[in-house]
């Protein structure tokens, strides 16, 4: 039955200013089907979704070639708005929630229930007063329905980041008339049992009929809930197949065009901390952090290790270096180099020589408008007065220009950010690779000591390893000490020294990389 | 001890906001009793001066919802006033009825300025309020051109009272006889021998109702999803740059109004002068009131008058005290209203650089917060 496709996506070709990022691409979509979309980092599947929504950055950057057919109707759209008139939902890879607003606000966005009135017959449908009430009822009904624990009242800049993404998706459910949605990296932000509700409620999404575009670097996802695939590579599609018909294994070779070894092996020995000295003493930290709260922490982290955190979703682990950093209301005692931090003071502990990529890093950290070597030596330029020249014995400082491409350009290469230059701006960089810029940006600082959330999230399969390495080696080179937080145990036993398990704000137990699986296991379980 | 802590905190924070009424407040503590006023003098001039300025004042509010900062361009709106109350005073209307007659003739002339106010700003997004100090200017320019040369020559003017002797042109001062206190006095009330211009409130009032009222619009509610992120509000389908054009033409349109009541209660008209200090000094008071660029409530238009007026009735008199001089206290309050801009708008643009480097922290704890706790 050719009625059952819903989206045919026709030789669809786009540069931005001469950079080519799509080459003639040709894509269907059946009803009620998934298809999971997937590409190395700055592959071009946030462009192609764009081009699709009628997104504005694809018209302010000179538009596209090629076609889109919608139900049998050939619809190039001229703006998101045509686009939501026609059925087409979008969550973007950064969030399009306003922050001041609530959840509820949020959702119900330009779609408010109003209230005729007067002033409406003289002024038009404006000013119809809105209907607060019954706006908040609804939207708690699509946070419901999307299966979360949110008070629609919740202000967005309140939440944690799991909270903002679920937020998005009720705003996408809510809309009665959507028959596509696309779905960019919505799992990025989620740690794994919270991608599980994501990926529910995509399924049940797909069974009422609702076609989904799906965008994940998680494959073992993409295997879980799509019907079909495609691979981007460099802008090309290079496979279309059904999910039933692959594996991840093949998926990544596609993906890079080359065979990759398997997940993170651990390669270095790990080392003794028995004798080392303690650099960050923690005592009864308690951090009051929305849905990761830490309830009672004791922590020895001794000079020059990696320590890594893992646990659950929702345990705590995530509170623990947001609570040191100051970023959320926290008490307790925390000791760095023998000096008294105080908390609840997030330039207090960066010039005390800590820093910290956050695992909210979808609209924070960087500087969009700014140029990439900007953003890298920004925090180095305005904290330790680096790549500065001096003049008349400081009392001009002038930015070193070529010192600061340099060390761009060294984290160009070292972390394969692909970009044209390193005077390209933040903005215009694909999701993945300006999250190897925040991370280049902690490195630059070269910290006492480096708090690093969920550092591989949103980063492809290819260059994962490249960003563990990376810690690594400046862990090795100059003894920075490490503290990594992440849901993915494999990860933390491939780097750490000593792996720490969170369970109800709480440390279960302090293992060795090397110790059983089954003994994580038991201790994340533990209740 | 850490709810003490916190507590401690909360005082600090509230002084940290609150910095420049209290330093207004103190003022008025320590000059009021050196310029030798007396309190009823003082509560006279206080009753006054709220009449005069309130609309003016509150005309500001909403462009500062759509993010667009303080409107210098309420000056546009004021020039159309203005010009309504010369047609006005030529045809020899009388009483309220001359004041309803010139708001419907300037009306649509603000409108127009407002229009053309609103698309140029959307062509200067991040710098509104240079932008529209820049507009008055040229605006201005084009009002000079107006009344000195074209009205009584080629815009119909006979009244000899306001057109200079030459013929044509408007004269300098413009005695508005018809329309003094019209408004003021419409409804007649007198506590203590003070004069209450109860009708100009009773506008205020409604001015302030519809405010409360509009935010909780669904127009209300685009321009606070505008003035929050442009991006995120047009992916959702809101239209961003005319949402910014309406936000602009009302404050003009108030702003209108908001002269014409001004000069009824002045009397006069100074057709070249009247307009020109309105948004610097509008805008000063609003700051004085502890409003912030980005942020502004009805009781900061309120207080923000009132402490900013004190230190205009009393400045000149303690200025004396001390100096032996009544213009030290003149200049000092010109200096301040400037120095009081100054610095708002670089401390908004000091906060918009910590905003985007400490993007994580002003997203959890608001920016004054934040200012707070870094010490
Ligand atoms: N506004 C823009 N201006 C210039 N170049 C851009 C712009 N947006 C994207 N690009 C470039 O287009 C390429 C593809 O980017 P895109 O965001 O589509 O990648 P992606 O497949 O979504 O990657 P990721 O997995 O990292 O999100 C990148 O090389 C990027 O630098
Ligand atoms: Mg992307």
């Amino acid at each position: 039955m050719p009625d059952d496709i819903l989206l045919k996506m026709k030789n669809i070709t786009k540069d931005f200013y001469g950079n080519q990022v799509l080459t003639g691409v040709n894509m269907e979509l059946k009803r009620g089907h998934i298809l999971g979309l997937v590409g190395e980092n700055g592959a071009g599947k946030s462009t192609l979704m764009n081009i699709l929504f009628g997104s504005t950055v694809i018209k302010e950057t000179g538009g596209f070639t090629g076609e889109i057919e919608l139900d049998g109707k050939i619809c190039n759209f001229e703006s998101p708005f045509d686009a939501l008139d026609a059925g087409v939902g979008m969550v973007h890879q950064e969030f399009m929630l306003i922050p001041g607003f609530q959840a509820a606000e949020n959702i119900m966005l330009n779609r408010e229930l109003t209230q005729r009135n007067f002033w409406v017959d003289v002024f038009g449908e404006r000013l119809s007063s809105l209907k607060n009430e019954e706006m908040i009822k609804r939207a708690q009904k699509a946070i419901d329905t999307v299966g979360v624990d949110l008070d629609a009242k919740t202000l967005v800049s309140e939440m944690p980041v799991a909270h903002k993404q679920f937020t998005e998706i009720a705003r996408e459910i809510d809309r009665e008339a959507t028959k596509l949605l696309i779905l960019d990296e919505p799992t990025a932000v989620l740690t794994e049992s919270e991608a599980e509700i994501m990926l529910s409620v995509v399924r049940r999404l797909a069974d009422m009929g609702i076609s989904v575009i799906f965008i994940s670097h998680r494959l073992k996802e993409i295997m879980q809930i799509c019907n079909e695939l495609v691979v981007l590579r460099d802008g090309k599609l290079v496979k279309e197949v059904p999910t039933n018909e692959t594996n991840p294994e093949k998926i990544s070779e596609w993906m890079v065009g080359r065979e990759i070894g398997g997940g993170p092996a651990r390669e270095a020995p790990v080392k003794q901390t028995e004798e080392m000295e303690t650099v960050l003493k923690v005592r009864n930290l308690w951090v009051d952090m929305p849905g990761e709260r830490v309830i009672n922490v004791d922590l020895d982290i001794k000079k020059g290790e990696i320590f890594g955190i893992g646990g659950l979703a929702g345990q705590g682990k995530l509170g623990i270096p947001n609570g040191i950093m100051g970023l959320y209301p926290a008490g307790g005692k925390v000791e760095f180099q023998g000096k008294k931090i105080k908390l609840n003071n997030p330039r207090f502990a960066l010039d005390s020589g800590m820093a910290f990529v956050s695992e909210d890093r979808r609209d924070v950290g960087l500087l969009l408008e700014e140029p990439i070597d900007w953003n890298i030596s920004f925090t180095v330029m305005q904290t330790q007065e680096k790549y500065l020249k001096k003049i008349l014995g400081g009392l001009i400082k002038w930015r070193d220009d070529k010192a600061i491409a340099k060390l761009a350009q060294e984290y160009i290469d070292l972390l394969e950010i692909r970009c044209t230059s390193s005077k390209q701006l933040a903005k215009e960089l694909s999701g993945g690779n300006q999250q190897k810029v925040c991370l280049a940006k902690a490195f630059a600082v070269r910290p006492d000591l480096l708090f690093v959330s969920e550092p591989t999230r949103g980063i492809d399969v290819g260059a994962k390893q490249l960003v563990l390495d990376t810690l690594h080696e400046y862990n090795e080179k100059y003894g920075i000490t490490i503290i990594v937080c992440s849901s993915e145990l494999e990860e933390l036993r491939s780097i750490s020294d000593r792996v720490a398990i969170v369970s109800e704000g709480r440390i279960a137990g302090i293992l060795s990389p090397t110790a059983p699986l089954k003994e994580f296991g038991a201790l994340m379980l533990e209740a | 001890m850490s709810i003490l802590k916190s507590k401690d905190n909360k005082i600090a924070r509230f002084f940290i906001n609150n910095a420049v009424p209290i330093l207004f407040i103190l003022f008025a503590v320590f000059a009021i009793p050196m310029a030798d006023l007396s309190i009823e003098y003082l509560v006279a001039e206080m009753i006054t001066r709220l009449a005069r300025y309130s609309f003016l004042v509150l005309a500001l509010l909403i462009p500062v919802i759509a993010g667009m900062g303080m409107n210098f361009g309420i000056v546009l709106g004021a020039m159309a006033g203005q010009v309504g109350l010369i047609f006005v005073m030529d045809w020899g209307v009388m009483g309220v009825p001359a004041f309803f007659l010139a708001i419907i003739i300037s009306m649509p002339l603000a409108v127009f300025l407002g229009w053309m106010a609103g698309i140029a700003l959307n062509h200067a997004k991040g710098r509104e309020m240079v932008t529209s100090y820049i507009l008055g200017f040229f605006i201005n320019g084009v009002y000079q051109l107006l009344v000195l040369y074209s009205m009584g020559s080629i815009i119909p003017i006979n009244n000899s009272k306001i057109v200079l002797p030459r013929g044509y042109g408007i004269r300098n001062a413009i005695d508005l006889v018809n329309l003094r206190k019209s408004v003021d006095r419409l409804i007649p009330l007198e506590i203590n021998g003070i004069e209450i211009p109860v009708m100009t409130f009773i506008l205020v009032a409604i001015l302030c109702v519809f405010i409360v009222w509009f935010r909780k619009t669904k127009l209300g509610q685009d321009m606070r999803a505008v003035g929050q992120n442009m991006e995120v509000a047009r992916n959702a389908g809101i239209p961003v740059e005319r949402t910014r054009i309406l936000a602009i033409v009302i404050s003009t349109v108030l702003a209108c109004i908001g002269q014409i009541i001004f000069l009824q209660n002045i009397g006069t008209m100074n057709t070249y002068n009247s307009h020109e200090q309105i948004g610097m000094f509008s805008i000063a008071a609003l700051l004085v009131g502890g409003a912030s660029v980005a942020k502004a409530s009805i009781k900061n238009a309120f207080v923000g008058i009132i402490l900013f007026h004190i230190m205009f009735v009393v400045a000149p008199r303690a200025g004396k005290t001390l100096m032996g001089e009544a213009q030290i206290g003149e200049y000092f309050r010109v200096f301040v209203s400037y120095a009081i801009i100054a610095i708002a708008l670089a401390l908004h643009a000091w906060r918009k650089n910590k905003e985007a480097e400490f993007a994580r922290r002003s997203l959890r704890v608001d920016t004054e917060e934040a200012a707070g706790t870094s010490e």
